[in-house]
């Protein structure tokens, strides 16, 4: 090593040190993002649920090839096979791997392709509620006055309905329907998004480059869209990872209540709902959708709390628990 | 003189012209009390009638203690808050309460360099976008002519072009400031209003900033509004002089007829608060020391504001409050207000006041 490093000074250029770099990619700064990304990296947790998310959306995207290899769809009635003789459903077996539901379904086939529906209204429902709490919040924190005052009454009543019986409600006046559901759990949840954005907004909006931006002669919306909600990025990205899984469980329930997405297309709610008949005699029934729910819920939660650790430097627990 | 600057509009100043006029300004902030129905129960006398006149090219230093209004004085100039009453004159057209898109011309003639390097660039948005801004809004420059020119203005700044992608988080709080610096210089302004621009530095890094602005200053003709509460960085910057005290100007003079003739009671009392680096001279000389504080600009005391904790009060001071005019034989640039000005030689630390001033004083415990 020294050898060379003496070869290269006789050779009058500089010796390589080992982490040099092109002065093109040395200059380019870290984005927040990045730091963020590489403190999750060290978060096992986080990494482990980050994993199983992927491996969710991909069971979902790929939901057809998946039950091709599994041989059985999801709605395909095996009663022969399917159900035993006295018509109750056939246990996990070599077939079935988790079973069969009361039709002869099997089980596994229908909880991939529930998984879409999940996914599905999850993040578009979050998607929406996020986008109209941003749009709100945004307007409510910066404005002020009589304007906030307007939009936090609004919030407020959003927030005081209850949920349930207003998505009951709500549902049975348009038909159930996957957009409908979408639309219901946006409507009951934006409103949280848009307290906390105009939260951080009404901080925001005192700091001083919010002062420097106006003394250029920017304009509202200019301010809002470039120096106030690129600040909103780090907690909306945790609490869209919170709210999707509560998008998820609302969903369940409003399948589960019958509300949601009509059968016989599968969802991991109306699954729950229709092994209530016969799980005394077929637990699995019950159990699997009901294990898939709590997984896909758990690993939301679990990346929501790493996200916030890691896009929040001041947290310490990501340290704590390296 | 006429000239036509880089964008083509036409330039009639001149050094020594009047560059800015303040008559009368006045900034009072409601205080309002009620959940819905909203009143207001007493205002906060931030800018109570100041007369000012900066001149093209130099640099007028502006202190005064901490909420006698001097920021809230170059907000108003820089077009941030709505005046009560009053109005400003800039470089000969009436820019008091525009609506924002008459004021947006102005606002490239009149820019600001704050105070705290941290607060004022946002932490989110990359060195090169924050001082491309300007040029953004104001559609002077995009794509590659803005990144040529925002990499010429970090290097007049001392900032190193190749910086361009960094987040402010990765400079020093004085290279920070020289951000600031570069975003106020983009659109070459007439006037650059320096609000505390180093008193959240590093004594070393002051004198780093306060250089490169004197630098821009020779090179681009600036004038500045140059307000600390440093005296002894006004000195070394100013070429006049303002000393406000609860809103109002008190004193007004050419840096030296200042520091050396000072004829305010308070303009005395600020440059005795100077501290001395030599500790027999500090031991010597006379302090005045001042009774009680600053009362509160919710309710300014009548007359001239500083009665209540004049050594030199009498009667008059409490009914009137005095013009600001030049006093004995003191130029017509040196202005103080004050009846009872401060003569050469005159020692106020053993002065006495002829009034009661606990009745004035503001009772404990009612101004929190």
């Amino acid at each position: 090593m020294t050898i060379i490093a003496a070869d290269e000074l006789a050779e009058g250029r500089p010796p390589a040190s080992p982490d040099s770099q092109p002065p093109a990619q040395r200059i380019e700064g870290r984005t927040p993002l990045q730091l963020a990304w590489a403190r999750l990296r060290r978060d096992k947790v986080s990494i482990f649920c980050l994993f199983v998310i992927v491996l969710l959306v991909l069971s979902a995207v790929f939901a057809p090839v998946l039950t091709g290899w599994i041989g059985h769809g999801p709605n395909e009635q095996y009663r022969d096979i399917g159900l035993s003789p006295e018509g109750l459903p056939q246990a996990p077996n070599g077939t079935f791997w988790l079973g069969t539901d009361d039709l002869g379904r099997d089980i596994l086939s229908r909880i991939i392709y529930g998984t879409r529906v999940s996914l599905l209204v999850g993040v578009l429902a979050t998607a929406l509620a996020v986008l109209v709490g941003l749009a709100v919040g945004t307007t409510s924190g910066y404005y002020g006055g009589k304007v906030d005052t307007f939009l936090s009454r609004t919030m407020d009543v959003f927030l005081s309905f209850p949920f349930l019986l207003f998505a009951i409600s709500l549902v049975s006046v348009f038909q159930p329907s996957l957009k409908i559901s979408i639309f219901v759990i946006a409507f009951f949840t934006w409103s949280n998004v848009g307290r906390i954005v105009r939260g951080q907004v009404l901080s925001i909006r005192e700091k001083e480059y919010i002062e420097a931006a106006r003394s250029l002669g920017a304009g509202d919306f200019r301010i809002m869209t470039v120096d106030v909600i690129p600040n909103l990025v780090a907690p909306l990205i945790v609490y869209s990872t919170l709210l999707i899984p509560t998008a998820i469980v609302f969903e369940a329930t409003l399948s589960f209540l019958g509300l949601g997405v009509v059968p016989p297309t599968p969802t991991w709610g109306n699954m729950i709902s229709e092994s209530l008949s016969t799980y005394l005699q077929a637990p699995w029934f019950v159990f699997f959708p009901s294990l898939a729910l709590f997984i896909a819920t758990l690993a939301f939660n679990l990346l929501g709390d790493g996200l916030r650790d890691a896009l929040d430097p001041r947290a310490a627990r990501v340290l704590a628990r390296k | 003189m006429t000239a036509v600057d880089h964008a083509g509009r036409t330039v009639h100043t001149q050094q020594g012209e009047v560059l800015l006029r303040v008559d009368n300004a006045v900034k009072h902030f409601p205080i309002k009390q009620g959940i819905v129905f909203q009143k207001e129960v007493a205002r906060v006398h931030a800018v109570d009638g100041v007369d000012l006149e900066v001149r093209s090219g130099e640099t007028l230093g502006l202190v005064g203690e901490t909420g006698c209004g001097k920021s809230t004085l170059a907000r108003l100039v820089a077009g941030l808050y709505p005046m009560t009453s009053g109005s400003i004159e800039f470089d000969g057209q009436d820019i008091s309460n525009l609506s924002r898109k008459a004021m947006r011309p102005f606002r490239r003639d009149i820019q600001m360099i704050f105070q705290d390097p941290y607060g004022s660039l946002n932490p989110r948005r990359r060195v090169g976008s924050i001082i491309g801004d300007p040029f953004d809004i104001h559609n002077v420059a995009s794509g590659a002519d803005r990144k040529k020119r925002v990499q010429e203005l970090m290097e007049v700044v001392g900032l190193n072009p190749e910086h361009y992608n960094r987040f402010p988080a990765e400079f020093s709080g004085g290279q920070r400031q020289r951000i600031g610096v570069a975003r106020a210089l983009a659109l070459r302004p007439k006037l650059i209003i320096c609000d505390e621009p180093v008193s959240a530095l590093d004594v070393s890094i002051q004198a780093q900033v306060i250089n490169l602005l004197d630098d821009l200053q020779k090179e681009f003709g600036l004038t500045y509004i140059f307000i600390a509460h440093d005296l002894s960085v006004v000195r070394h910057v100013s070429d006049r002089v303002a000393v406000m005290y609860l809103g109002k100007i008190e004193e007004i003079a050419d840096v030296d007829d200042l520091y050396d003739k000072p004829r305010h009671p308070y303009t005395n009392a600020l440059l005795s608060a100077v501290p001395v680096p030599d500790p027999d001279r500090a031991d010597t000389r006379e302090r005045i020391i001042l009774r009680g504080d600053v009362p509160s600009p919710v309710n300014p005391p009548d007359g001239c504001p500083f009665h209540p904790r004049c050594p030199k009060a009498q009667t008059i001071c409490v009914d009137e409050m005095p013009p600001l005019v030049p006093a004995f034989d003191d130029p017509a640039s040196h202005r103080k207000a004050c009846h009872f000005p401060v003569a050469d030689g005159e020692d106020i630390s053993t002065s006495t006041p002829s009034i009661d001033q606990t009745s004035t004083e503001p009772k404990v415990g009612s101004t929190g």
